[in-house]
């Protein structure tokens, strides 16, 4: 018997593994770092309208969000079709979205309450009798940073 | 490899599956966005101590009606004029004051661009896509104007600038060489944009 004998022919040798939990990690890593958990889910249409004049919305610890927009399908039995606002995880009036703000405002660090910006994520749709009660009510509560947050594109398809 | 004696190796032939579990419920969990939008600010509640007179001739009158249409300075236009319009108000220098204004200089029209003003009413049932259509148009062109400008004087947009100041990962140094030049660029042309209240609780 030879040294270097042929050994019996199995088949293709099996593809190594042995890295497959490595590159896994990898792509877990990934998605870690990049995550943001979903704190609240909408309860309302949101189509933004588009705009191209825009800028990001960086740092998202000093952003308080108001979403407005028509109940969507599951709600809409229950609160009719009229666009409403959303707070959290609730349907609210605009005369409690200084009270909200001023809550929200509370829980940010004593540095950044000066700095906050409310995002106004509004759906198409609406109607900006809405919009100005909600702008009245943030002038009372001074929070006047506001940004209309839109997608990036042409404003002029929003006319259609 | 000692085949005897050595403590029995751990099987991580399942570590793949537990990475794969953890993988799959990041990647449904995951939400990548970034907002963006038009920045406001909104006007203060209390009034100005002392009323200021402001000229006729130097407030740009902008109202959108419940069905869309806009009035510009008592006349009738279609949206896609609005930020010509705009740009000929503020880039007008009527008074002559203006070295770097390059508009008609129509005594009718703003003095300054630091002195023209543009006012925006809405009606109660105006739709809100219009409503950021105009704003759009209006902040367009405020940065068209503002652009020009940089161009003129940095070779550089003044949005690039811009953004490139408010990103945070823009280091401290580079951050205050900007910041001077967007001051600079704002105050030639400051963004006087005034939202009155609706029209209907006017």
């Amino acid at each position: 018997m030879s040294k270097f004998a042929k050994k019996k022919d199995a088949g293709l040798p099996a593809v190594n593994t042995a890295s497959l939990p490595d590159i896994v990690f990898m792509l877990l890593f990934f998605f870690m770092t990049v995550t943001v958990m979903k704190d609240s889910s909408l309860k309302v249409e949101n189509t933004l309208p588009n705009a191209s004049e825009i800028k990001k919305l960086e740092k998202k610890d000093r952003v308080i969000y108001i979403y407005v927009g028509a109940p969507t399908s599951q709600y809409s039995s229950q609160f009719g079709n009229e666009p409403k606002i959303q707070l959290n995880d609730k349907f609210a009036d605009p005369s409690s979205v200084g009270d909200y703000i001023l809550q929200e405002r509370a829980k940010k660090a004593q540095e950044l309450q000066n700095v906050l910006t409310t995002a106004l994520k509004v759906d198409k749709d609406a109607n900006m009798g809405l919009i100005s009660d909600i702008k009245q009510e943030l002038r009372k509560v001074n929070a006047l940073k506001v940004n209309y947050t839109t997608y990036d594109g042409d404003a002029f398809n929003n006319l259609q | 490899m000692s085949r005897r004696g050595g403590p029995a190796e751990v099987n991580a032939g399942s570590m793949a599956d537990i990475a794969f579990l953890l993988l799959i419920f990041f990647l449904v969990t995951t939400t990548i966005e970034t907002d963006a939008g038009l920045d406001r600010m909104l006007p203060p509640i209390e009034p100005p101590e002392n009323d200021v007179v402001i000229k006729q001739k130097n407030i740009f009158e902008v109202s959108i009606n419940k069905n869309g249409q806009l009035l510009v300075e008592d006349g009738l236009i279609e949206i896609k004029d609005l930020r010509e319009r705009a740009i000929g108000f503020l880039d007008n220098g009527g008074d002559g004051t203006c070295t770097y204004c390059k508009g008609q200089k129509n005594a009718e029209s703003s003095d300054n661009p630091t002195k023209a003003i543009i006012s925006l009413k809405n009606d109660r049932e105006t739709k809100y896509s219009t409503y950021i259509t105009v704003q759009n148009e209006l902040v367009g062109a405020y940065n068209d104007l503002r652009n020009r400008e940089a161009q003129r004087l940095f070779n550089r947009d003044f949005t690039d600038m811009e953004s490139e100041y408010l990103n945070p990962e823009t280091d401290a140094s580079r951050k205050d060489d900007l910041k001077e030049k967007v001051k600079r660029i704002q105050d030639l042309f400051p963004q006087k944009l005034s939202e009155a209240e609706t029209s209907s609780t006017n």
